[in-house]
């Protein structure tokens, strides 16, 4: 029972996964595929968390927190690369 | 049924509904017509998703191993903290290179007010 509960929230997220690639293909702007992109880590997140439920082992959740930190950084430098059209910006005072 | 096994159940259905949770937003970022409605369906939802999800699988690790995972805590909160914040990030950026609203869009306020920003500022 609980091992076809699993399965099942697996191929949810993997139906989820994929529905967003169709958004990141057809997308028609480009903070439209940042979402998308941002959606598909966030759920890749979970994804580990089911993976080494079933696999029955802590050594994966590291990697829940690193995915998290580095899926909002590159969020936030591909807004401000949308907004600003830099990502780092040069002092001006020198 | 020991207290354990009933436990580990509910850890793994609260995992099941997150991922229905999941399956529903991404019926939202498909479905929906612009890109302010999708960002809605993708951050709240998902968000959602990801901490019900490592909520059961912290649970999970708790009752059958009794090990407490600080890290999924942190990513728990780390979650919940930065995923609003990203979307209203690229929200703002999409507003900002012009990105079009909606067709069945009634109203814009946001453009009035940066409109008599402009104004007042050019005087």
């Amino acid at each position: 029972m609980i091992n076809i509960m699993l399965t099942a929230a697996l191929v949810l997220f993997a139906i989820a996964i994929l529905i967003s690639l169709c958004r990141i293909i057809i997308g028609p702007s480009l903070p439209d595929r940042i979402i998308a992109l941002d959606m598909i880590g966030v759920h890749l997140v979970s994804t580990i968390a089911i993976i080494s439920v079933i696999f029955q082992t802590t050594a994966f959740l590291e990697v829940i927190l690193i995915l998290a930190i580095l899926s909002f950084i590159s969020t936030i430098a591909f807004s401000k690369y949308i907004e600003r059209g830099v990502i780092i910006e040069r002092k001006h005072d020198r | 049924m020991s207290v354990s096994t009933i436990a580990e159940f509910i850890a793994v259905l609260l995992m099941l509904i997150g991922a229905i949770m999941a399956l529903i937003s991404a019926i939202g970022i498909i479905r929906f017509p612009d890109i302010y409605t999708r960002s809605h369906a993708a951050t709240k939802s998902s968000t959602l998703a990801v901490l019900l999800t490592l909520l059961g699988a912290f649970l999970y690790f708790a009752t059958t191993t009794g090990f407490v995972s600080v890290r999924l805590i942190l990513g728990i909160v780390f979650v919940f903290i930065t995923s609003p914040v990203a979307g209203h990030l690229i929200t703002r950026a999409a507003y900002r290179a012009n990105v079009k609203l909606a067709d069945t869009t009634i109203e814009d306020e946001l453009a009035d007010v940066l409109k008599e920003k402009q104004q007042k500022e050019g005087k």
